[in-house]
């Protein structure tokens, strides 16, 4: 690469195109930009998400009223998840990083369609405005859980016409994101990328963007239906009408299961590609890796009964649901396995991402097992509604796209900024977050396993103690990821140069200048290795 | 696929279609109006189905693209299937 | 602004095809409800669906086949350069959406009249069969009616673009897309139409 080449070309962020200023980032087609707008409006409501997990903590700490009453903290509750489900880590890894990284990785200039991308990103704005709408019109906010389990979400005096309909125009984001990957990865592959020598981080976006086509629309149909029940009283539901709320949390569940793969996949492929690098060393496995991930996206379709075992269902239901449960939880420890692996006899560079993946897999399995735990017909009996259940979700969720997410940022920062952040405190950020997050959500599994129930903004004098070290948890938590925060972005400012390949990684990313030319490559590369050629 | 361009339907091909077409829906009224119990519905699903691949492989040209489509098509089919099947085992057994 | 791309058909129409795929699990979701509450309510549907007329639903059926095969012609006689042919085959295509909701109109009115409709106190009074049959005709029919008007739009926006010569006979994957949607509305009629016409 010529100097001449590098005075000339301006970088994605210096580009100046037809729009000035705010314009040139909201109407612009070039997919890392829209990666940026999505990690604006994604980081910007996982704050207000954590800010409204760390009051409800604060209610938490003593047993009665603290510092909300119980409609206030049913209506808090039901908007932390429904942001953090659907407005962060549904769209977290793949609106974010799939977008930035996704064409380059496998060596195009943008996705296939990019009008459409940016149109997903409206969509995406759209949807939580409407979230927000909630809020403030009408009687009152949500209050039924991001779940919306009928018949309550046809009866409550809250708003909900927004809030579903918000959550219908997120789907919608989802779905076309998804749709625009998968054309990307079928149709613009450089020359020589076979699919086997496609990285694993754009494999799990593939998986990813199947569930994504394929479940979304059914919590869309379902929402719609919620619709029909509150303004024509439809009777779908409605067990005086003949319907049956069981059916609702069929359909509810065959999508929000589903949902968690797209939360998950990603995660694991951000995962694959941090650990390959800081090891030295070509991931163990690929062929299963990819295997595991499109198992886990197929199965994973099936499993949805296990969030109602104790709902009423027949007992097939019951022991088809627990076994395919049981079932996919194979290839997610074909790629725990895998990982590990991979490490063993690597080359081993210790640096921020790498802390993050192992953070990752120590949580990511807490989370798993804990499912499996779960998944067992007798036990959830005992566990259903408690907080083992909270707790269980946090570490698969929060701790693994959560975890992914931020190991993501500290890998690809380099190369979406430019800049290199201060590790220093980049692990200081780290090690606060881990303790806190320990501390936050171990003693739930403790409380929920002696019957302290979920969704209850009072409980016994018997759980206190439990209690209190949880939400000093979420101080500590917090703290971690304010550092964190700050660190990243301070480090926009005063950072040190960083060059194209910081961490001597082998794909394509690391080819192309830090930041990246707006159309990635001067020219398509030919493909020749694999995507994880250290030897 | 280039050779796509140059791949004209002839207009005889849709209009002989359409009168298949027709002529399963007639016949698909005419078997419901005799009842055979549950016969009857799996018949006139049967025929739904047949009309379906036609629009499908003529109208809807999968017949002439390549094979991943037309695997595609019924990989959703029979996931919509295994949905309904499974959700049927609450509501069957219970 | 983004990289400059040249035209990939294939990619537009996969895409399309990806698209279609959602709209068949949007509706399953109905046809799981169907299928869930036509279990538990055999009787109740087996004599609701009488009172549906068989007549205009075959009509209505063959309205929109003849509609597929009219916009699926039209893609011929665009290859064939015959511009004028192909808009007039669009033309019946959308005639026939339009008669098809037209029919749609007053078959639902008929039902309206006699006060069937979701919520109706007339209806909760006939029973929760009748309840869910018709809250699930009314649901899908209509949610279907719903898709046929965004079909006509879509092939509405195709024919001024191939007034404009935008799609000819060298570019004319959109008119490939706009059919494919269309006839996957067609599909869902072809399903709809036995489930509940015809399950006397």
């Amino acid at each position: 690469m010529s100097n001449q080449k590098e005075i000339t070309e301006p970088s994605y962020l210096e580009y100046k195109g037809k729009y000035k200023g705010v314009f040139s980032w909201i109407l612009s087609t070039d997919h890392k930009r829209i990666a940026l707008l999505y990690l604006f409006s994604i980081l910007s409501f996982f704050v207000i998400g954590a800010t409204l997990g760390l009051l409800m903590k604060f209610e938490l700490i003593a047993p009665g009223k603290t510092i909300m009453d119980a409609q206030t903290y049913n209506a808090f509750f039901t908007l932390h998840g429904i942001i953090m489900i659907f407005a962060v880590v549904i769209p977290g890894l793949p609106a974010v990083f799939g977008n930035f990284l996704l064409p380059i990785m496998i060596g195009a200039k943008d996705v296939a369609f990019p009008r459409l991308n940016l149109f997903s990103w409206y969509l995406y704005v759209a949807g939580v405005s409407l979230v927000i709408v909630s809020q403030f019109a009408g009687d009152g906010p949500p209050d039924t859980g991001w779940t919306f389990y009928a018949p309550y979400s046809f009866r409550t005096a809250g708003t909900m016409l927004p809030a579903v309909f918000g959550a219908f125009v997120l789907g919608f984001s989802s779905i076309l994101t998804g749709l625009n990957f998968l054309v990307t990865m079928h149709r613009m592959r450089a020359p020589g990328m076979t699919w086997l020598k496609m990285p694993l981080f754009p494999w799990t976006l593939y998986a990813t963007g199947w569930v994504q086509l394929l479940a979304t629309p059914i919590i869309g149909i379902t929402l719609l239906m919620i619709v029909a029940e509150r303004t024509l009283h439809i009777g779908f539901f409605d067990p005086s009408l003949g319907g049956d709320p069981l059916l609702y949390q069929h359909l509810f569940w065959t999508y929000s299961h589903p949902a968690v793969y797209i939360m998950i996949l990603p995660a694991m492929g951000a995962i694959s590609e941090i650990i390959t690098t800081f090891s030295h060393k070509t991931i163990f496995g690929y062929k299963f890796m990819v295997a595991s991930v499109l198992a886990i996206a197929f199965v994973g379709y099936f499993v949805w009964g296990h969030h109602m075992f104790t709902s009423g269902m027949s007992g097939t239901a019951l022991y088809t649901f627990s076994l395919l449960t049981f079932l996919v939880a194979v290839p997610s420890s074909i790629k725990v396995f895998n990982w590990i692996s991979t490490m063993h006899q690597g080359s081993i560079d210790l640096q921020t991402p790498f802390y993050w993946a192992m953070a990752f897999i120590f949580v990511f399995m807490i989370g798993g097992f804990s499912g499996l735990v779960l998944g067992s017909l007798a036990a959830n009996v005992h566990l259903h509604n408690t907080h083992y259940v909270v707790a269980h979700f946090h570490f698969i969720v929060f701790g693994g796209t959560g975890f992914a997410f931020f190991g993501a940022v500290h890998y690809w920062y380099p190369k979406i900024t430019g800049k290199m952040y201060d590790t220093k405190w980049a692990n200081i950020g780290l090690v606060l977050f881990f303790i806190g997050f320990i501390t936050l959500y171990g003693p739930m599994f403790y409380l929920g396993f002696k019957g302290m129930p979920r969704r209850y903004f009072d409980y016994d004098e018997v759980f206190h103690a439990g209690n209190i070290i949880s939400t000093m948890g979420s101080w500590i938590l917090y703290s971690g990821l304010g550092i964190i925060i700050i660190n990243l972005f301070s480090s926009l400012k005063g950072g040190v140069k960083a060059p194209a390949d910081p961490w001597g990684g082998k794909t394509l990313e690391w080819t192309i200048p830090s930041p990246p030319p707006v159309e990635n490559f001067d020219e398509i590369p030919l493909i020749t290795k694999g995507p994880y050629d250290y030897k | 696929m280039e050779n796509e361009k140059n791949h004209i339907i002839p207009y005889r091909t849709f209009l002989l279609v359409l009168i298949c077409l027709i002529s399963l829906t007639l016949i698909s009224v005419s078997v419901t109006q005799i009842s055979l119990g549950t016969l009857t519905v799996a018949i006139a699903l049967l025929i739904a189905v047949i009309k379906s691949s036609f629009v499908l492989r003529v109208f809807m040209h999968l017949k002439f693209e390549n094979k991943i489509f037309s695997f595609a098509v019924i990989a959703v089919f029979l996931i919509i299937a295994l949905v309904i099947f499974i959700t049927l085992l609450d509501y069957l057994y219970r | 602004m983004a990289a400059e791309t040249h035209r990939d058909d294939l990619a537009s129409k996969t895409g399309m095809w990806l698209f279609l795929f959602t709209e068949m699990l949007f509706f399953a979701g109905l046809f799981v409800v169907y299928s869930v509450y036509r279990f538990r309510n055999p009787e109740a549907f087996h004599l609701a669906a009488k009172e549906l007329s068989v007549p205009i639903g075959t009509i209505n059926t063959i309205i929109l086949l003849i509609s597929s095969t009219t916009i699926a012609m039209s893609i011929t006689a665009l290859q064939k350069k015959n511009k004028k042919f192909a808009l007039l085959l669009i033309g019946i295509t959308i005639f026939l959406g339009i008669a098809f909701l037209v029919n749609k109109y007053f078959e639902w009115g008929e039902h309206i009249k006699e006060h069937i409709y979701p919520g109706s106190p007339v209806l909760a009074l006939r029973g929760q069969g009748d309840v869910l049959f018709y809250g699930l005709y009314f649901f899908m029919t209509g949610l279907h009616a719903l898709h046929i008007i965004i079909g006509l739009v879509f092939i509405g926006f195709i024919a001024a673009k191939i007034v404009k010569n935008k799609i000819d006979s060298e570019s004319f994957v959109l008119l490939e897309n706009s059919g494919l949607y269309w006839h996957l509305v067609d599909l869902i009629w072809i399903f709809l139409f036995p489930l509940f016409y015809l399950i006397t």
